[in-house]
């Protein structure tokens, strides 16, 4: 009796695996399905229109591209030095516990709410409108705790006998990380760099709550320009009613995850080299 | 300049960038709290969270803001009732039955469903799940918080099911082993020895997991509805939280206004609803690393 | 043989030891090294106890006694390498060339330029084996020219006797040398900033005969222009190499002389009892 409940459950476990399994399947079919037909080289390089089969995603693509850019140059080294601070200088100082408290806690707030942060701080106090600059600078401090987590488990990949080395030649502490520390991590930080602006590329609700526009006819050409992105135009477009405007939003899913697919590639090709590395 | 002095400016600039994550902190408390205070100075706390009309965009403005919390009660459920089962079954099978070729397959694909963007999410509640179960359930209106909240529990799967896994594999094997040797089968060992030694770790992640969905948006945005509604009835439309702060920076309201304020009371409700959630999930987890630590 | 007190000699250590034949006149070199009452903390945990020995310069001193004994702990007390290990303490003195390193406000770059270390398990860079042997140049700017900086490189492999094997392939990856070869790199590293006094905590613990055969005579070399400190659990190896031996036991000094004498005729019972393999 008791093997026929251990199979059961057993059972019911693995349907629960395939149910997910089967549900991820069904989205990726209907989304194809839905976009495929409308992909097209000009879709890709037109601006929107009121009428859907002339409508384009070339804005919303651009915008995104600047968007993400902008993010990394702003997370990317100031990630990198918060992770340093509290991986090689401050580790056992009670203040440095409250920063890691703080970056444990802000990786758990809801992205609406770094939106409202976004709005109240960059957009109005600091000046900067509803710009590229604004929507970059609030999606950098919502990428921040991502990278600082994978930049702090890089450096703590690197042997202490590399540092030891390092000290025992007469170098100073920053030069034992800039010339050694660093370029061992390097590989794990860019890996976390693109982690973090996978979940960048998705974020919607920030950047609509700054006041990423929905109907733009133009690509940004400055980090003050006003901008879209790609996951906005997807909800301007699924918000209408026409079906027309369905098909283009799924098309333009389908260009996002294009855009997320290479992303993880590369962070895969990075891993590989590392690792190859490391056995050399 | 000398070796010391720039080492020490160094040191001093890498600390500036680390102690952004606190003014970070700090910002989101002050943003809100500035403007709060404001709304507050016009509508009482009070009315605020007890009232049961929420509809400051209209003219007859009415600033009660149960039916957004219920909205987003009753989204956040149904995702609950179907990631906390489907994630903790998962989480016992990949623990303590699945061979290694099999977690090869299934934890990438749990992987992909966590970073799935939650606009397509909304898509596909909208314009798939929304008619297809339409077709079972003739009343489910266009907008409702059924659809959401399946597709909402689907997004959140992976998040139960890898904390839970993570806390079920600190339990020692010991006491695995214990269990098996007085004759349990792997189903009594799981259900009996390692859920509950895992206990505090499942329930932080099950909290942790409650956070997320309290606090997610845009498959709300798309497929629930904006319409306050303080409702148990999964079949109609209604508003969320979140969806309420779209909804508003969608249009054109001017800064100083009390509608603009509103977005920052809500937001306020919403990050202290889940701050303490997370510091209860963090709570947990403490506890539950100091007994297997 | 005889037993009971009184001189016990131990043939093949005494054989070893005096092999070299060196008359008493030469081991009177000038003090380089003068530690005083030295005691280092871990905490609480006392685990060096008042060590007062005299270090001579151009000649090999090597520390000797069982695993946990404090003989490495006292070595990296001699170019500051504690100090990088947090909640240590250290009381007394050590005086080189006339300056105690453990004054208040002393700079310990300056000091690891003038004592180098060569850890127990090789520790090159994933560098090449030029980059390698550069680092100290480099960080200390010791060079004015790639030209000084490539002479300075060829110099000091030669001098760690490992040039002819590596003079082709300069810029191919450290990692890729045997552990002997990788040793004889960290060697030349070491030496290429041209410290005064070289420490090595166990160099050939990790190597197989022939290699470590190559260290020793390498050592024997090298201490007409350094002075050299050596840590080994190796008994035959203090008696084949060194010139001085300092035995400790339990954070203790026990007794410090010319290795002839300490493996002939050691004054100590305790040194004695080591040296002649009854406990260790």
């Amino acid at each position: 009796m008791r093997k026929y409940g251990d199979l059961l459950f057993q059972i019911a476990s693995m349907v629960t695996l395939v149910v997910a399994l089967a549900a991820l399947a069904t989205l990726v079919y209907d989304i194809v399905s839905d976009g495929a037909g409308r992909l097209s080289l000009t879709f890709l390089t037109t601006f929107p229109s009121r009428k859907a089969e002339e409508a384009g995603v070339y804005h919303a693509l651009m915008g995104t591209i600047w968007v993400i850019g902008l993010t990394a140059a702003l997370a990317l080294p100031i990630g990198v030095a918060a992770a340093i601070y509290l991986e090689e200088y401050g580790t056992r100082s009670r203040i440095a516990r409250f920063i890691e408290l703080n970056i444990a806690n802000l990786a758990a707030v809801p992205s609406i709410i770094y939106g409202l942060l976004g709005l109240g701080l960059f957009v109005r106090l600091m000046g900067m409108g509803q710009s590229v600059m604004a929507g970059a600078s609030t999606l950098a401090l919502l990428a921040l705790p991502v990278v600082i987590l994978s930049t702090r488990e890089a450096l703590r990949t690197v042997p202490s006998s590399i540092r030891e080395g390092s000290y025992a030649l007469g170098a100073t502490k920053w030069q034992t990380i800039w010339h050694q520390v660093l370029p061992m991590a390097l590989p794990g930080v860019l890996t976390g760099l693109i982690l973090a602006l996978s979940r960048a590329i998705g974020e919607t609700a920030p950047l609509i709550t700054i006041g990423a526009l929905t109907y733009i006819p133009f690509a940004p050409d400055s980090v003050w320009s006003k901008f879209t992105v790609l996951p906005i135009q997807v909800f301007n477009w699924v918000s209408r009613p026409q079906a027309e405007f369905h098909t283009n939003a799924a098309a333009a899913i389908l260009v996002l995850l294009a855009l997320l697919l290479s992303m993880n590639a590369v962070a895969i090709i990075v891993r590989d080299r590392y690792q190859r590395q490391e056995r050399a | 300049m000398s070796t010391r002095a720039l080492e020490w400016i160094i040191e001093r600039l890498l600390f500036l960038c680390a102690a952004l994550s606190v003014l970070t902190t700090a910002g989101i408390i002050l943003v809100l709290a500035v403007e709060t205070f404001e709304f507050l100075r016009e509508v009482s706390v009070v009315e605020f969270l007890t009232g049961t009309e929420w509809t400051p965009l209209f003219a007859n403005q009415r600033f009660g803001v149960l039916p957004l919390v219920v909205g987003t009660m009753l989204v956040s459920a149904i995702a609950m009732a179907v990631a906390l089962p489907m994630g903790l079954l998962a989480a016992i099978y990949l623990s303590e039955y699945a061979p290694s070729a099999v977690r090869r397959i299934i934890k990438p694909v749990l992987e992909i469903l966590a970073g799935v963007p939650t606009v397509v999410y909304g898509y596909f509640a909208l314009t798939f799940v929304t008619p297809l179960l339409q077709q079972f359930l003739p009343s489910l209106s266009g907008f409702n918080a059924l659809s959401p909240g399946l597709v909402m529990g689907l997004m959140i799967l992976p998040l139960v099911s890898s904390l839970s896994e993570d806390a079920m594999r600190a339990v020692p094997r010991g006491l695995r082993e214990g269990s098996y040797a007085l004759g349990a089968t792997r189903m009594q060992t799981a259900l009996k020895v390692v859920v509950p030694a895992a206990f505090s770790g499942i329930t932080a992640a099950f909290i942790l997991a409650v956070s997320r969905a309290v606090g997610e948006t845009m498959i709300v945005a798309i497929a629930a509805g904006q319409q306050p509604r303080l409702t148990s009835n999964p079949f109609v439309p209604i508003e969320t939280m979140t969806a309420y702060i779209v909804q508003v920076s969608l249009g054109d309201t001017p800064q100083g206004t009390i509608e603009y304020r509103t977005i920052f009371a809500v937001g306020m409700l919403l990050f202290l609803m889940t701050f303490g959630l997370n510091l209860i999930s963090t709570w947990l987890r403490e506890k539950f690393r100091e007994e297997y630590a | 043989m005889t037993t009971g007190g009184g001189t016990r000699t131990v043939p093949s250590l005494a054989g070893i030891a005096n092999r070299g034949g060196q008359p008493a006149a030469t081991l009177d070199k000038p003090v380089k090294i003068d530690v005083h009452d030295l005691s280092f903390y871990y905490g609480t945990k006392r685990a060096l106890d008042d060590i007062t020995i005299q270090i001579r310069q151009n000649l090999v001193t090597a520390f000797i006694g069982p695993s946990g004994c404090g003989k490495s702990t006292f070595l990296r007390t001699l170019n500051r390498m504690n100090d990088i290990i947090p909640e240590t303490r250290v009381e007394g003195a050590v005086t080189i060339d006339g300056e105690n390193i453990y004054a208040p406000g002393v700079d310990v770059v300056p000091l690891r330029r003038k004592v180098g270390m060569v850890f127990q398990k090789s520790n090159p860079f994933p560098k090449s084996i030029f980059e390698n042997v550069a680092y100290g140049l480099r960080i200390n700017a010791l060079t004015r020219s790639k030209a000084e900086m490539s002479d300075r490189v060829e110099e000091s492999l030669k001098q760690a006797a490992i040039w002819d094997e590596v003079k082709d392939r300069l810029n191919e990856s450290a990692l890729a040398l045997s552990g002997g070869q990788q040793q004889r790199l960290c060697i030349a590293r070491a030496l290429a900033i041209r410290p005064e006094i070289v420490l090595m905590d166990e160099p050939a613990s990790a190597l197989d005969p022939i290699a470590t055969q190559r260290i020793e005579e390498l050592i024997y070399d090298l201490k007409k222009s350094y002075t050299i400190v050596i840590v080994t659990h190796n008994m035959q190896q203090a008696a084949r190499v060194s010139d001085f031996t300092a035995f400790f036991w339990l954070g203790r000094l026990v007794e410090v002389d010319r290795t002839d004498k300490m493996f002939t005729a050691p004054s100590e019972k305790l040194t004695e009892d080591y040296v002649t393999g009854r406990f260790g």
